[in-house]
């Protein structure tokens, strides 16, 4: 035997030593898989990452675990941002989450054509009766129910009263006109008017949608959604009146980086109060003293009012911009999973989201809850509504949705023309 | 290093059986058998490329033929070259290229020439020269998110603490990331403050393997400082700064995760690189045909490029390596 054939056969033998043990470890992981999960673990990814939610859906889990033996949620709690990323990966690998957040609309549609979701069908479907319509309808894809909310809200102005007062505005804004005017007066004063995380995007294109449905109303934006004209005269005078407004400056400094939620983010600027107002969706409140330096925001201080109507517009001011927060069911989830959701949608789980969480509650019954007189405002506004648009970025494929995003932004940092955005958004609805 | 490592095997191997029985037939046997060893070493590594990195490629090349979301198996819309046309007529793809060049170009001319000062001083008999050599090297040991995450804070336009430090100098409301005329500066610079502490000891260790006596014998001769460090420590350090000029490009290429920290590419894509665009089109607009046509040209230019910088400037720093007529000689 030469030196070179001992070698050899101890390198064999050790490969397939590591071979084996490998073969064993990875045996006994699955082993421990099975018997610990019995199949019944639940996958559970939400973005509600602070209180006072982040606590409330942690203690209904564990409610639920232990009314059904057996069962266990294993929950994981995401940032907005983040949420999006991670969620994209797994599905486009086809191994989504047994339960996950959706805002419905065109990437629900997505994961439903890829056949990524759970349909809510017959029993599982019926308690449903129970909750918002208008909230249900935006989780139906071809007719099947494909998810479902836990809360519908809208987007609107949040304004801080003491800054208003200090700036000696007496009467709140109901034309876009009447906007620009007391952006004009509060900029004097020398205080900041409005916050805006312009590095995220999307709390820019609230803007540019809201112009565009006062504009056209409702039934434009559905139009244009199936047409791909988002460069039609309507969206071109959004575009110009949203330029109005950045004509005077109305943001703070370094508004182009920043974030939503971070320390120095849109939200933090509102409550610690250091911004006059912004436009931002119903949980505006909370993130706001989440990501406040003392940790409680402006409190009292927190006024709503509605988007202004447009002068010349054809959409009515009590159409709204908003969306569902709420959930679909991944395709390998065990079937407690929809007996989960029915727990979270229950009246008494929604009426305690509402009394302690801040949320704006979608089953019946469980409206009174709200306690905060603002939500109360909101509710009202949703309530009165005649007209209801999804946010863009989440209406609309993700393509469109980004590029509106993107284009706005530009619009925004004055290195875009109206009819410039106008024309990039329809470009990529087309090319879908 | 294939060559380094076979050598040996093949004395071992061919030494007792030459002399054992010399006709050509058995040799070819031995010869036969020896390439038979080598299989089960590489096999592992071959089997670990070829799955994470060569199939990889491959998928990626294939999907970018296709108009794909990247759902459900297996993508069916195919559209040729479609990808590509798009590409060389996107502006924020054309822009990326001319953001990268502009990163190439300032770490070549700013981040190594300073990397290379410091060396140089560093070098000398300093007191406290290793607290300053660990200082200048410690960024490097940080995580790049960790260090866009530090600079956000350091650069933020409310309360940050370069504006803080400008306010004492009567320099107030500054705007560092978020200012599309400097955002690509700013994160030039906060990717030097990482790096260049890394190539600080590269070329460090260069100048320390050049003998004194070259020093010594320049200055016999009279030469001056500057003459010393121009004909003979700057041509002695040719090939680590030749590595070092290297590793920034490879490094400017592929930059994603400090500018996704630090700006997200924004604003208004001021501070976009490719691996931002690709990213944004594959995990964001769910276009993975799109995204996957960025890939495959961003692995195109780095192979050219890799390939092209071995041949021709590498070229006598490498020989014996990889070229087939070092291992000749």
């Amino acid at each position: 035997m030469n030196p070179t054939s001992l070698l050899r056969r101890r390198s064999f033998l050790g490969l397939a030593g590591a071979a084996a043990g490998a073969a064993f470890l990875d045996a006994c992981h699955r082993g421990a898989d099975a018997a610990g999960g019995k199949g019944k673990g639940i996958e559970w990814w939400h973005i509600q990452n602070t209180d006072p939610m982040l606590s409330i859906w942690a203690q209904l889990a564990q409610g639920f675990e232990a009314a059904h033996a057996g069962v266990k949620i294993n929950i994981t709690p995401l940032e907005n941002e983040a949420f999006k990323a991670k969620l994209t990966t797994v599905t486009q690998a086809g191994n989504p989450p047994d339960l996950f957040h959706s805002w419905g609309g065109g990437v629900l549609q997505q994961q439903v054509n890829a056949g990524l979701v759970k349909e809510f069908a017959g029993d599982a479907r019926a308690f449903l009766s129970d909750v918002s319509a208008n909230g249900v309808k935006l989780y139906q894809v071809d007719g099947k129910q494909c998810g479902v909310p836990y809360e519908l809200g809208m987007v609107g102005f949040w304004y801080n009263k003491e800054l208003f007062a200090k700036a000696g505005v007496s009467a709140l804004p109901k034309t876009w006109s009447e906007l620009l005017g007391v952006v004009r007066q509060i900029k004097a004063a020398k205080i900041v008017p409005i916050a805006l995380a312009g590095g995220d995007k999307w709390p820019a294109h609230f803007y540019w949608s809201y112009l565009a449905i006062r504009q056209g109303g409702v039934a434009a934006m559905e139009e244009a959604a199936r047409t791909g004209a988002f460069d039609s005269p309507d969206f071109v005078t959004a575009g110009a009146k949203l330029q109005e407004l950045v004509e005077l400056e109305p943001f703070q400094p370094g508004f182009l980086g920043a974030k939503y939620m971070a320390s120095d983010g849109q939200s933090a600027i509102m409550g610690n109060g250091q911004a006059a107002m912004e436009l931002m969706g119903q949980w505006a409140p909370t993130i706001e003293a989440a990501y406040s330096t003392d940790k409680k925001g402006i409190g009292d201080k927190l006024g709503f009012f509605p988007f202004p109507a447009l002068e010349g517009g054809k959409g009515s001011p009590s159409e709204v911009l908003g969306g569902c927060n709420g959930f679909a069911i991944g395709k390998n989830a065990p079937p407690e999973t929809f007996e989960f959701v029915k727990h979270l949608l229950s009246l008494e789980s929604q009426r305690r989201a509402a009394a302690e969480g801040g949320i704006l509650p979608v089953t019946r019954g469980a409206e009174d809850a709200i306690k905060d007189p603002n939500l109360k405002l909101v509710h009202r506004a949703l309530a009165n509504a005649t007209g209801f648009q999804l946010y863009l970025d989440q209406a609309y494929p993700p393509a469109i949705g980004q590029q509106v995003n993107d284009s706005v932004a530009a619009l925004v940092a004055r290195s875009a023309t109206p009819d410039a955005v106008a024309r990039a958004i329809s470009k990529t609805a087309k090319n879908l | 290093m294939m060559t380094e490592v076979s050598t040996p095997v093949a004395e071992t191997a061919q030494g007792p059986a030459a002399e054992q029985i010399p006709s050509p037939r058995s040799r070819r046997s031995a010869s036969a058998r020896r390439q038979l060893a080598i299989v089960p070493f590489l096999l592992p590594a071959l089997l670990l490329f070829g799955g994470l990195v060569l199939l990889p490629i491959l998928l990626a090349v294939y999907t970018s033929l296709f108009k794909w979301n990247g759902f459900g198996g297996l993508p069916t819309n195919f559209v040729g070259l479609d990808n590509f046309v798009r590409l060389l007529g996107d502006e924020v793809f054309t822009g990326d290229l001319s953001r990268g060049l502009v990163l190439v170009l300032l770490s070549v001319l700013v981040q190594l020439p300073v990397a290379l000062g410091l060396a140089l001083l560093l070098n000398q008999q300093l007191r406290f020269r290793g607290l300053y050599r660990l200082i200048f090297f410690a960024p490097y040991v940080l995580s790049e998110v960790i260090t866009g995450v530090l600079f956000t804070m350091v650069l933020s336009p409310t309360g940050g603490l370069v504006n803080k430090i400008l306010a004492v100098f009567g320099v107030a409301g500054q705007t560092w990331l978020s200012d599309p005329d400097r955002a690509l500066l700013t994160l030039f610079f906060v990717v030097s403050w990482k790096y260049f502490g890394f190539h600080m000891i590269l070329l460090l260790a260069g100048r320390q393997d050049i003998p004194p006596e070259l020093n010594e014998a320049g200055m016999m001769d009279g030469a001056s400082n500057w003459e010393i460090f121009r004909h003979i420590t700057l041509p002695l350090l040719g090939p680590t700064i030749r590595i070092s000029v290297f590793l920034s490009i490879i490094g400017a290429i592929q930059l994603f995760d400090m500018v996704w920290v630090l700006t997200g590419g924004g604003p208004i894509h001021s501070s976009e690189t490719m691996a931002v665009t690709m990213f944004q089109y594959g995990f964001r607009r769910y276009e993975v045909g799109y995204a996957s046509a960025i890939s495959v040209a961003m692995f195109l230019i780095s192979m050219v490029f890799a390939l092209l910088y071995q041949r021709y400037v590498l070229r006598r720093d490498i020989e014996g390596a990889v070229t087939k007529a070092g291992a000749m000689r």
